[in-house]
């Protein structure tokens, strides 16, 4: 299935893809075939879901689990601080309106 | 490569004066002495009044330095710093010790002045210092990562990884640390370590991080790491493990402890018992001077977000991971690890590139943050225990 080239899959069972390119607001991005777009535009180093996770599940990165789904994530969803969430200490973020 | 050999048979890299002001109050003394000639004369020092045995430790080992040639001690004369104990230990080991009382030397001027004709005579004499030849066996390398982010994990982290293969491979000592980003790493760790003694060590050290952090109420995360794509403190710890490349890990250090042969170590960087004296890493050059204490004669500093700073002391190499970043400072970063992701070099080749780059330092070439005068150095309180004897298994 189609998978866009910015899009890299840094472990063989991993639940994500990581942009290895900025992508612009509403801009296309092709996730395992489909077409998915976001309403603000995503820095490089960010992630988007490859598997579906349920909520309470691990997400899974490096081949390792990063923490677990605080709500239901769907692929092609970006996985960050609203959807994901760590099973050790809780994350401090100032500002995470900027990518 | 060639060094500045020391009485304790290490060599330098660097051959500079250490002037250390052993209370925040001389600290302006010690800042206006080293102004004489920044280049050679590098400030370092303790803030605090009161006693704290990890950092009278910190700064013995920090003025025996091997790229420490002199010390110049500065002291205001009332605060609780074991200053007599630190000249004998830095007298000891035959360098040029001299202190200063401020109180008993007539004041800011006074000080200053004296200082710096000290100084200026220690600069001309280890100009003419002789030099020998330095082998790879004989450096010790420490790496650290700061303003982490998506990128980090991927390019930058990964190319100081193989780096530090390629140095242990020849014989070289490397220290990667930050146990408190590395939670979430306790099991593919400790597969690596050479005995299972060590392994338990290993996974004690970050179990005792999540603790420590967990009571803090926050992990060694920064706002600008979510910013950069970064979520959770594991994933940020998995992205800053691959800092340590896939050698065995040899040994469990603490601050201080110095590596006793080539080999990988990891630095256990938390302090020991209950929760005491706040955030055991304020910030990023606080584990490079840790990394000093213990021998470094230079850091691999890997940044997504775009750190600027280098150390007093042992130059720092900047790696940028995220190559936006590097097209807006370049002219802070000596190598642009952010390739990887454009696919102009592999990590391989961005390795290599570090790898040529210590060995260059080590000949003396200047890295990016020497050229620009930076000499960034903070020590505040901690206290640990001594490693257990799994802790160096041979």
């Amino acid at each position: 299935m189609l998978t866009d080239p910015r899009l890299m899959l840094l472990s063989p069972g991993d639940s994500v893809y990581v942009l290895r390119d900025q992508i612009a607001a509403q801009e296309a991005v092709m996730v395992d075939g489909v077409a998915v777009s976001f309403p603000q535009p995503l820095g490089l180093g960010h992630k988007i879901a490859r598997l579906a996770v349920p909520e309470g599940q691990k997400v899974i990165k490096y081949g390792a689990p990063i923490g677990r789904a605080s709500r239901a994530i769907a692929p092609g969803d970006h996985v960050h601080l609203h959807n994901l969430v760590s099973d050790y200490t809780p994350t401090y973020a100032l500002n995470t309106g900027e990518a | 490569m060639r060094g500045w050999p020391r009485s304790d048979g290490r060599k330098g890299i660097r051959n500079v004066v250490a002037v250390a002001y052993l209370v925040e109050c001389a600290h302006h003394v010690a800042r206006e002495v080293a102004a004489v000639d920044r280049d050679n004369a590098h400030v370092i020092g303790f803030p605090g009044c009161f006693p704290n045995a990890y950092a009278q430790k910190m700064m013995e080992r920090l003025c025996t330095h091997p790229n420490v040639g002199a010390v110049l001690l500065v002291s205001l004369g009332c605060e609780s710093f074991n200053r007599q104990q630190v000249e004998a230990v830095v007298r000891a080991t035959g360098r040029p010790v001299k202190v200063l009382v401020i109180q008993n030397t007539g004041g800011t001027r006074s000080t200053i002045a004296a200082g710096r004709d000290w100084v200026a005579q220690q600069v001309a004499a280890l100009a003419v210092a002789p030099t020998v030849p330095m082998a790879i066996s004989d450096l010790i390398v420490g790496t650290v990562c700061g303003g982490s982010d998506g990128t980090s994990g991927i390019t930058g982290n990964p190319a100081a990884g193989i780096a530090f293969d390629k140095l242990v491979a020849a014989g070289a000592a490397c220290i990667f640390e930050e146990t408190g980003e590395l939670i979430g790493c306790e099991a593919i760790m400790e597969s690596r370590a050479a005995t299972p003694a060590l392994a338990a060590e290993l996974r004690a050290s970050v179990e005792k991080a999540a603790r420590y952090y967990a009571t803090l109420g926050y992990g060694s995360f920064a706002s600008g790491n979510a910013d950069g794509g970064l979520t959770t403190i594991e994933e940020k710890s998995l992205g800053a493990y691959m800092k340590s490349g896939q050698s065995v890990i040899s040994g469990l250090i603490k601050p201080g402890d110095i590596p006793p042969k080539g080999g990988l170590y990891l630095m256990d960087v938390v302090p020991d018992g209950e929760v005491r004296f706040g955030f055991p890493n304020i910030s990023d050059n606080a584990e490079i001077v840790e990394m000093m204490a213990s021998g470094a004669h230079c850091t691999l500093f890997v940044t997504g977000r775009g750190s600027v700073v280098g150390s007093a002391l042992a130059p720092v190499i900047k790696i940028a991971a995220n190559p936006h970043m590097y097209a807006r400072l370049s002219e802070d970063m000596d190598v642009n690890a952010g390739r990887v992701l454009d696919g102009t070099a592999s990590l391989e080749e961005v390795g290599q590139e570090i790898y040529d780059m210590v060995i260059s330092l080590a000949s003396g070439t200047r890295s990016k943050s020497e050229e620009l005068g930076h000499q960034e150095f903070i020590l505040t309180y901690k206290s640990f225990e001594p490693i257990g004897p799994a802790c160096l298994p041979v």
